[in-house]
């Protein structure tokens, strides 16, 4: 019997996975045909979705890409009935799309179930040996051995700070306390970061079980999956986790015949950023407003409701069992000499292939743009990849050489980050960029630090001030120093980095800051003060729906006859130049 | 789809909002302010006065810091919503791939400005950060349905969709 698998994650449902389950659904109904048909989360081909994979009898897989209702109806008829697969529209494996070389420098550990089993299913997961790792531990292992293991293999936290897990996870072992907690920080606020959603769609039980092992080592009993708000699937697959592991018993009291209780909840986000900052989120667990507190104390000694308390991502526990079933030197021999393991990083922005890709560490910028991306969209030119979100950098096409760990990373004055890799063309403005950045902070400043507070949006404006064309010589210098005191003169990490998205681009484009405070031009002609619509008249076909779009009346001419625009009228809103169907509005 | 987003908002059991359940369910348990807001917004679509006051009279948190905790955060609000929610990404990969467009298109058609409700308290327009679907962007979220790879004129088409819907 053959096995249709289609992919439920977020992103194959925006891109109608739903229907397409439908029409397979239909399809069986329809003709009576006997196959198991199963839903499952993403495998990281977002670029491609919605996905259906036909598995046959002799288990060979056949993954489709971008299957409409329609294509699905042609897939049934032809592969699942007719067993001859529909060659055109496969992308994995013999596929023409050319579309294999994405999995090739992938290797999968965090991932590694993801888009393959049922997420919402506990068996599925334990055929593939999940909730083997905690009955190893709790049989074979002392807590302190788990911890070795954790340290022994490298591991360090996914969430940003890099800090080495088995590390922290031995300070709050050794915290004195009878009563202590876990967090899974899951509310991956960078924008541009998808890893930690998709993770908890597709493979839910994986983290829990990290989890799991986490409490144990650590002398936990009770802990929190803190979930964003805007993640309402993810949640609701974790609450289905979590009941299906307490029904079976491996959440609640003596677990697995051992003397280990655990518990676990959900608490979801209420929408702010600085929440993602250990402390600030351990506040708002508490029912406070999500405000950092300077530390020491750490979490470790004096966390949640003043406890003992470890915080991991959800990346970082999603790697726990692999390694106490592969041992710590399977994982260690993985990555570059201070990065083991894998990160998965989270492809957007205009890169052909965005998606999600999980890479040993110590792979290069190139490899990931071109090999795994498929280089840029619309075949434009590479410009640059901001890594690490609002905290984070953008690092030229120039330095695409580079080995992503998270010593190379920093000195290039951006940040590994939790794995969000937007990548740039040349439209994309790069004061722009960090503009944008520093809205996103200044924005979500809680308030406490005054430097934060009011010097983002000190900057914000000097930004503003440039990308308006009213920019002043003297400006950069202002930037400079507004970014110095930034740094060095707030609590938590999200004023300490809140400047680097405009450091690193004064670093590597100073130009474009020239051009615009200067010349008063977008190089990228994407600032809108700075740009100048015209027509031209050799391509303008006179069919007036640039006149009919034109808010501003601006746009005249007779049909069938070439228009122009009055500059005095326009008001720059790039109207004309979206409706435009001959390409005939340009920007100056 | 618009029909199930009303019946979880609805009434929980017996005829009682979710939002009084969950205040009788509360037994001391630490922390529980944030999950009684977010009841209180699911049952009401936001947080009306009264719901401050009940849920401090029970909890003996004082009024003055409840609304502290609500004005942090940006999920909750004190005024009433439209029927709709529109959260428009405006996130880095959105933003690279032009979210402005689709902002604009969305405050065009709409007639509002930001974060407003329409004047027929059809909709309620959100910019938010991040919805997580970079791979797709630009995207917006209209209730708990993720739209993506969108353009002005997809948008326009979804908003018809939406507003039909609403009319039926
Ligand atoms: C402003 C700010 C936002 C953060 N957001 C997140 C987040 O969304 N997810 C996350 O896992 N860690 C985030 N962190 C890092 C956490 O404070 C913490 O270091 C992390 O959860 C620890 O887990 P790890 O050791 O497994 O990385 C953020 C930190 C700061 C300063």
């Amino acid at each position: 019997m053959k096995t249709i698998k289609v992919g439920l994650g977020t992103c194959g449902v925006s891109a109608g996975a739903e229907k397409t389950l439908e029409a397979v659904r239909l399809a069986i109904e329809k003709e009576n045909i006997q196959v198991t048909l199963k839903e499952t989360g993403c495998n990281g081909m977002c670029f491609r979705e919605p996905l259906m994979e036909v598995i046959d009898e002799s288990s060979h897989s056949f993954l489709y890409g971008d299957v409409t209702p329609e294509k699905a109806q042609r897939i049934m008829a032809e592969h699942v009935v007719g067993d001859s697969p529909v060659k055109e529209w496969i992308v994995q494996n013999s596929g023409p799309s050319g579309d294999d070389s994405f999995f090739e420098k992938q290797k999968r550990i965090v991932l590694r179930n993801c888009g393959i089993i049922d997420p919402n299913s506990i068996d599925e997961y334990m055929a593939v040996g999940g909730y083997e790792a905690i009955q190893k531990v709790l049989k074979e292992y002392t807590p302190e051995k788990v911890i070795e293991v954790i340290t022994n293999s490298g591991l360090r936290g996914r969430g940003g700070g890099g800090f080495l897990t088995g590390v922290k996870w031995k300070f709050c072992r050794q915290a004195s306390g009878d009563k202590k907690y876990i967090i899974c920080n899951a509310d991956e606020g960078d924008p541009g970061a998808f890893m930690d959603r998709s993770t908890l769609e597709s493979d839910p039980h994986s983290v829990l079980e990290g989890m799991m092992i986490c409490a144990y080592a650590i002398g936990a009993d009770e802990g929190y999956f803190y979930v964003r708000a805007e993640y309402p699937k993810a949640v609701q697959r974790l609450k289905h986790s979590i009941r299906e592991a307490l029904a079976r018993g491996f959440l609640g009291k003596n677990i697995f015949g051992s003397a280990f209780n655990f518990s676990v909840k959900i608490k979801e986000g209420a929408g702010a950023f600085v929440c993602g900052e250990e402390t600030a989120l351990i506040a708002s667990i508490e029912g406070k407003r999500g405000m950092p507190r300077f530390r020491p104390p750490f979490p470790a000694n004096k966390g949640l409701w003043a406890k003992p308390t470890n915080i991991n991502n959800v990346e970082t526990f999603a790697n726990i069992s692999w390694i106490i079933m592969n041992g710590a030197e399977a994982f260690a021999s993985m990555g570059t000499e201070n990065s083991k393991g894998t990160k998965v990083f989270a492809l957007a922005g205009k890169i052909a292939r965005g998606g999600l890709a999980e890479v040993p560490m110590g792979i290069t910028i190139n490899e990931i743009v071109y090999d795994i991306g498929g280089g840029i969209k619309e075949g434009k030119k590479f410009k640059a990849v901001q890594m690490g979100g609002p905290s984070g950098g953008c690092i030229p096409a120039s330095m695409g050489d580079l080995k992503i760990d998270y010593q190379q990373i920093n000195k290039t004055g951006a940040i590994m980050g939790s794995g969000g890799l937007v990548v740039m063309d040349e439209t994309t403005c790069m004061v722009d960029m960090a503009k944008f950045f520093l809205r996103f902070t200044e924005d979500e400043s809680c308030g406490k630090c005054t430097f934060c507070r009011i010097g983002t949006k000190r900057m914000l404006e000097v930004l503003e001030r440039i990308t308006d064309g009213k920019g002043k010589e003297e400006d950069v210098d202002l930037l400079r120093e507004l970014a110095y005191q930034i740094k060095n003169n707030t609590v938590c990490g999200l004023g300490q980095t809140a400047p680097n998205p405009v450091l690193t681009t004064l670093k590597y484009f100073p130009e474009e800051y020239e051009a615009h405070i200067r010349d008063k031009k977008c190089p990228a002609h994407s600032c809108a003060a700075l740009v100048t619509y015209s027509i031209r008249a050799d391509a303008c076909k006179g069919c007036a729906m640039c006149v009919k779009a034109c808010p501003s009346e601006a746009i005249s001419g007779e049909k069938k006859k070439a228009h122009e625009i009055n500059i005095g009228l326009c008001i720059r809103c790039g109207k004309c130049f979206e409706t435009c169907k001959f390409d005939a509005v340009i920007k100056n | 789809m618009m029909a199930r987003e009303n019946t979880k908002k609805g009434q929980g059991e017996n005829g009682f909002s979710n939002f009084k359940v969950e205040l009788w369910k509360y037994q001391g348990e630490m922390g529980a302010l944030i999950p009684l807001l977010q009841s209180a917004q699911g049952t009401y679509g936001y947080i009306p006065e009264s719901a401050i006051d009940h849920i401090s009279e029970v909890v003996g948190i004082p009024a003055a810091d409840i609304y502290g905790v609500i004005t942090f955060y940006s999920q909750f609000r004190l005024k009433p919503m439209g029927k709709n929610i529109i959260k428009i990404c405006d996130g880095t990969a959105c933003h690279v791939n032009a979210s402005t467009a689709i902002l604009r298109t969305v405050e065009d058609e709409l007639k509002v400005n930001g974060d407003e409700t329409t004047e027929d308290g059809l909709f309620t327009l959100q910019k938010v950060a991040c919805l997580g679907c970079c791979s797709l962007s630009p995207v917006i979220m209209i209730n708990d349905e993720t739209h993506g790879k969108l353009t002005p004129k997809k948008v326009t088409k979804l908003l018809k969709e939406y507003r039909e819907n609403c009319n039926e």
